[in-house]
C-alpha cells in the first residue's frame, strides 16, 4: 500500500497511525481529524480539564517529537465527506480527493442531544475539549445550579465535578437506577449513594419533558429550568446533557461500507471491503463465534482495537481477532471505580471485600456458577488480581 | 536513606508504599527488590498497586508497564520514566535511598 488514510484524530486514530508505524508500514499515512486541536485523550474532559487541573499538553496524545517520528501528515480541521467505492479516495471537506489504498475509519461518535435544545443558551454536552471549555466557562461565570441530564458514566463524573466547584447539582435519570445497564441494579444503587452522599440531587425513573428558556438579551435565548416527565421541574442556568453518543457514520453512506449502529466489522475489525478497517467506539464488531456484535464505547476498546484493525489490514486479510475485556474506569466524588468482564442482569452479585457502605470494596459478578465480571470501589489492588484472573480464564 | 518496611513484611511477589519526598514503590520480585516512584507518569494511579510480571509493573489504572530496573516505559500510554531507587537491606529492615537516581533512557 502506498496511501493509508486514518479518519480520526482521537485515541483510536493516533493508536492507528502509532501502529502502522510499529508494524512496519513505511508509506504515505494522512491522518484526518475533524477537530482542530492536536489529538488529546477523552476521559480527563469530564474531570481534571472541567475542574481546571489539566492543561492542553497534558492531555495531549503526542509531543512535537512523536509527531514528527510518526512521519504522518495531520489534517486537523478537516473533515472526511464521503468515502468512494471500493475505498479508492476520501472526499474532504476542504473540497480536496485523496487517493487511498487503505482506510483506518476511526471517526468515534457524536453527543446525542435533547430535541428542542438547539441554539439555547446555557445547554451543553461534553464529548470534546471545546465542550468541555465551554461548559467550564458557564459553570464559573456564577452558575447557581447545574442539571445533568443522565446518570450514566460522563452524567456522573461531571455532577462530580460540579459538586468540586461548589455550584449544587441535580442529575436526572431515565432509569429507576443510575448506571443499572451497564454495572447492574445492586451496584448501580451504590453509585447512586455516592451523589446522595455529597448533597446531589438525584431523581431517578424521570425524563426530560423539556426545557424552559428565556431571551437571553442578545437577541437569543437562555435556559433557565429543565421540566420533568413527571410534571417536577428543575431549575438551572446550566444543563448537561449526558445521554450518550451516536457513531459517526454519515460520511459512509454509499461507500459500500455496511453500517448499523457503526461501522459493521469482522472479529478483526475488518469490514466488508478487506483495504477499510475500523477502531474504537465506532466499530462494531463480532464479539465471539455465535456472530454476535459489539461496540464499546471504552478508552481501552479505543486503546486496544488499533492493533488488532492494523495488523489485518497490512495482512490484507484477517489474521488476528480482537478480545475485548471489557474494562472501564471511572471517578466520582473521588471514588475510583473499576469494572472489567460481563455483567449479568440477573446473575449474583457477591462482595467479597470491603463494604458498599464504606465506599471501599471489590464485587464479582456471576453467571451459572462462573465469574463473568469484577467490580471496585478504591480497590485497584485486588481489582487488578481479580481482572487478571478472569481474563485467564477466558483465554482458555 | 528512608525505612521502608520490614524484609518479612516483603515477601516475594508483593509491594509496598512508602512515604518520601514522593511515594516511592518497592517490589520484591523473587528476592530482588526494586524501588521506583510510586506515582504512573501517565495519569495519578499508584504503581505499588499494579501488576507484578517479571521486572515490570502493570499500572493499575491503565495498563502502562514499567521496567522496574531502569524506569522505563515500555508501552503506551505511559512515555516519561519514573525515577528509580537503590534499596538496601540490614538486620532484616528495607531501606530506600534517596534522592533519586534518574531513570536511564
Amino acid at each position: 500500500m502506498r496511501t493509508i488514510a486514518v479518519v480520526g484524530a482521537s485515541l483510536a486514530g493516533v493508536r492507528a497511525a502509532q501502529e502502522l508505524r510499529a508494524q512496519g508500514y513505511a508509506g504515505r499515512l494522512v491522518v484526518v481529524g475533524a477537530e482542530a486541536h492536536q489529538p488529546y485523550d477523552r476521559p480527563p474532559l469530564s474531570k481534571d480539564v472541567l475542574l481546571g487541573k489539566a492543561t492542553r499538553a497534558e492531555i495531549a496524545l503526542l509531543d512535537d517529537g512523536e509527531v514528527a517520528r510518526l512521519s504522518a501528515e495531520m489534517w486537523l480541521g478537516v473533515r472526511a465527506e464521503r468515502l468512494v467505492p471500493p475505498a479508492g479516495a476520501l472526499v474532504l471537506s476542504t473540497g480536496s480527493e485523496l487517493p487511498v489504498d487503505g482506510v483506518v475509519i476511526a471517526t468515534g461518535g457524536v453527543a446525542r442531544r435533547l430535541p428542542g435544545a438547539r441554539g439555547i443558551r446555557g445547554v451543553h454536552v461534553l464529548r470534546t475539549l471545546d465542550d468541555a471549555l465551554a461548559l467550564r466557562a458557564d459553570l464559573l461565570a456564577g452558575a447557581t445550579r447545574v442539571a445533568v441530564v443522565g446518570g450514566g458514566f460522563v452524567g456522573a463524573e461531571v455532577a462530580s465535578s460540579c459538586h468540586a466547584l461548589g455550584v449544587p447539582v441535580t442529575v436526572i435519570e431515565a432509569l429507576p437506577v443510575p448506571l443499572s445497564r451497564v454495572l447492574g441494579e445492586r451496584i448501580g444503587a451504590v453509585c447512586a449513594d455516592l451523589h446522595t452522599d455529597h448533597g446531589v440531587d438525584l431523581r431517578c425513573g424521570v425524563s426530560v419533558a423539556g426545557l424552559v428558556s428565556v431571551p437571553d438579551g442578545a437577541g437569543g435565548r437562555r435556559v433557565t429550568a429543565v421540566e420533568l416527565s413527571d410534571g417536577g421541574r428543575v431549575d438551572a442556568d446550566v444543563v448537561v446533557v449526558g445521554v450518550g453518543m451516536r457513531p459517526a457514520t454519515e460520511w459512509l453512506a454509499g461507500s459500500g461500507i455496511a453500517v448499523d449502529d457503526g461501522v459493521l466489522c469482522d472479529a478483526g475489525c475488518v469490514t466488508r471491503l478487506p483495504n477499510v478497517v475500523a477502531a474504537g467506539d465506532v466499530a462494531r464488531y463480532q464479539a465471539d463465534a455465535t456472530g454476535r456484535r459489539v461496540r464499546h464505547e471504552h478508552w481501552s476498546n479505543a486503546a486496544a482495537t488499533p492493533a488488532t484493525a492494523v495488523r489485518n489490514l497490512l495482512a490484507g486479510r484477517t489474521v488476528a481477532r480482537h478480545a475485548a475485556d471489557g474494562y472501564v474506569w471511572s471517578e466520582q466524588y473521588g471514588v475510583r471505580i473499576q469494572f472489567a468482564g460481563q455483567v449479568d442482569p440477573t446473575g449474583e452479585v457477591r462482595f467479597v471485600d470491603g463494604a458498599p457502605a464504606d465506599r471501599r470494596f471489590v464485587a464479582t459478578y456471576h453467571r451459572d456458577g462462573a465469574v463473568v465480571g469484577v467490580l471496585a470501589f478504591d480497590s485497584p489492588r485486588l481489582f487488578t488480581k481479580l481482572r487478571r484472573q478472569l481474563a485467564a480464564i477466558h483465554a482458555r | 536513606m528512608i525505612e521502608a518496611c520490614r524484609l518479612v513484611d516483603l515477601p516475594p511477589g508483593e509491594s509496598v508504599r512508602v512515604s518520601a519526598h514522593v511515594p516511592i514503590a518497592v517490589f520484591n520480585v523473587d528476592g530482588a527488590l526494586y524501588a521506583i516512584d510510586d506515582t504512573c507518569t501517565h495519569q495519578d494511579a499508584s504503581l505499588a498497586d499494579g501488576w507484578l510480571e517479571g521486572c515490570f509493573v502493570e499500572c493499575p489504572l491503565h495498563a502502562a508497564s514499567f521496567d522496574l530496573r531502569t524506569g522505563m516505559p515500555t508501552c503506551l500510554p505511559a512515555k516519561r520514566p519514573v525515577n528509580v531507587y537503590p534499596v538496601h537491606v540490614y538486620d532484616g529492615v528495607v531501606y530506600v535511598d534517596t534522592p533519586p537516581t534518574e531513570g536511564v533512557a
